[in-house]
């Protein structure tokens, strides 16, 4: 099982991560020098540990098995796609390193008991803060493993109290050109919203961070407090939220407007329903040499999979 | 044109157009590619790719506008080092990408449109730099040139396949798209074409 919690006191990864950065690094000079040298010398070396990686042979079917290394904090800050700072994977970390978080006030809104603007601090106040090691798969075929902190989205649903017509909830990010230079570009329709269905929000593992690495987010990691859903494509996750509203109909979100013939409103991880141009049947682990098979619900089957009984995840993508 | 430059031309263009190899090189071996390092070289070879692509294009209409010869003498080394990024970008998806998986390779390219447009301009390359030789000129005379207009086509491909890649904006393979149509036009005859049209047919007596 992979929501690990733990006492925020206790010596996170953080402090021990530099050296692991490190090797890293070093990591793919070597592995890809090997690659080459093998290339060159062995062919039938190389064809073999190919089959090693095919989907029959694979062993890593359960979640827990996967092992999981952290992604270094450098790569988690540095590489990002969050368009409303550009569109390459390091102008986030760029252009947020003056993003400013305060004061920052939350709209909720809609068919809910405790509609209202509220100082962040104000909305946070009674949530269990505690760490979650979640993997996060990008719908771009890459994935890290990231050490939240923050609290359960439930409790902070529990505490907005929808009313009883409401289905689904909508976040909205941010709209702030003036800070957010992406935003000045019309790469997106802005503000970006996504959604969720109420069910999939109430789900344990849906999680609302304020910090990684026990460290308070940065600009690039949607800084002050995000959504983390680790069963979907990273871009269902929406950072720096100023809005919470509670609908009755499916809300609109960001990417499906944009092209909705290759982004859905479900967006759950699974390599047997690819991406329209690419293919989701494996992933590159940020750090890592070989390409790895990607699971169904990114390795949350247990945890997530009664909440689509019976629906057709083709259809809803 | 400076005589040292149009005299050395070689060398100059052969050391020009290694650099971008250097600069991957001197960022693959100080760890600079970041976290996601193939992804990098992919998109950094594929942009040399086209542009090297494009460059190759541009010699002709040069020599037109220059009146000089040097363009000619470094076209087929712009071609080559053009296939040469291309192989790069291709070796990088096989190897370092994929590494050797036939199954995704296999339905990356008969799945996806962007792949199928990379390789039909890879293997439309292929006879262009085996034959690239003075001597495959000299051997195919007025055919050479025939064959080697296949990298209009190349080209276009190369744009046809970086738009069907992007997932947002179109704004650069769009530029991309207009040097290549710019390219293209400079290359048309277009007084020719125009004074045929617009020439008063010849009306000939029937009988
Ligand atoms: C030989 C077959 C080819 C294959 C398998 C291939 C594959 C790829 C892949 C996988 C990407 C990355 C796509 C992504 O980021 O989603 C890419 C990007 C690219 N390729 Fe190719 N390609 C091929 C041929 C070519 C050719 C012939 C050219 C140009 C003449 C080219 C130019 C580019 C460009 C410009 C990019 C985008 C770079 C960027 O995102 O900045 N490719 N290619």
């Amino acid at each position: 099982m992979l929501i690990k919690s733990r006492n925020t006191h206790d010596c996170l990864e953080s402090e021990v991560t530099d050296y692991s950065l490190y090797m890293q690094r070093r990591r793919f000079i070597e592995t890809s020098a090997k690659g080459f040298g093998l290339a060159m010398i062995a062919p039938s070396l190389l064809l073999s540990a190919c089959s090693e990686a095919s989907p029959g042979s694979d062993t890593t079917t359960s979640a827990g098995k996967q092992d999981q290394e952290l992604t270094p904090y450098e790569d988690v800050t540095t590489y990002n796609n969050f368009y409303e700072f550009g569109l390459g994977k390091s102008d986030p970390a760029k252009y947020a390193t003056k993003f400013n978080v305060k004061p920052w006030t939350v709209k909720v809104e809609g068919a809910v008991e405790n509609p209202g603007t509220y100082d962040l601090e104000d909305l946070l106040k009674g949530m269990q803060q505690e760490e979650r090691i979640y993997r996060l798969r990008c719908v771009e075929a890459w994935s890290m493993v990231i050490p939240w902190y923050g609290f359960a989205l439930a409790d902070l649903i529990k505490k907005l109290k929808p009313t009883s017509t409401a289905k689904y909830v909508q976040f909205e990010t941010l709209y702030d050109p003036k800070q957010m230079p992406g935003q000045r570009g019309r790469a997106l329709d802005w503000p970006y919203v996504e959604g969720l269905r109420l069910d999939e929000a109430m789900n344990p593992l849906a999680f609302m961070a304020t910090g990684l690495y026990g460290k308070d987010l940065l600009g690039q990691n949607g800084a002050p407090f995000r959504l983390v859903v680790p069963w979907k494509y990273g871009f269902k996750s929406i950072k720096s939220i100023v809005a919470i509203r509670f609908t009755e109909t499916e809300p609109p979100t960001s990417w499906n407007i944009t092209n909705s013939g290759e982004y859905g409103f479900y967006a759950n991880v699974n390599p047997k329903v690819n991406h329209p141009r690419w293919s989701q049947r494996k992933e590159r682990r940020i750090g890592e040499f070989r390409k790895r098979p990607t699971l169904l619900f990114n390795g949350y089957g247990d945890e997530v999979a009664s909440l689509y009984q019976g629906m057709d995840l083709k259809r809803y993508f | 044109m400076p005589a040292f430059f149009v005299k050395h031309i070689k060398p100059i263009c052969f050391t020009l157009c290694s650099l971008p190899l250097a600069y991957l090189a001197m960022l693959f071996f100080t760890d600079q590619l970041g976290a996601n390092p193939i992804e990098r070289i992919t998109r950094y070879s594929g942009t040399w790719a086209l542009r090297m692509t494009l460059i190759t294009l541009m010699a002709t209409p040069l020599q037109r506008a220059l009146g000089a010869v040097w363009p000619f003498r470094i076209r087929r080394m712009l071609g080559l080092f053009g296939f040469f990024y291309v192989t790069l970008h291709l070796a990088n998806y096989i190897v370092l990408d994929q590494f050797f998986d036939g199954y995704e390779i296999y339905f990356d390219l008969v799945e996806r449109p962007f792949i199928m447009a990379g390789m039909a301009a890879f293997l439309l390359l292929i006879p262009l730099a085996v034959t690239s030789t003075k001597k495959m000129m000299r051997r195919l005379g007025k055919r050479w040139k025939q064959l080697h207009r296949a990298v209009y086509l190349i080209a276009a491909l190369g744009v046809l396949h970086y738009f069907l890649l992007i997932k947002l904006g179109w704004f650069e393979p769009a530029i991309y798209l207009l040097v290549y149509l710019a390219l293209m036009l400079m290359r048309m005859p277009i007084r020719e074409t125009l004074s045929k049209i617009f020439k008063p047919r010849q009306v000939t007596d029937p009988r």
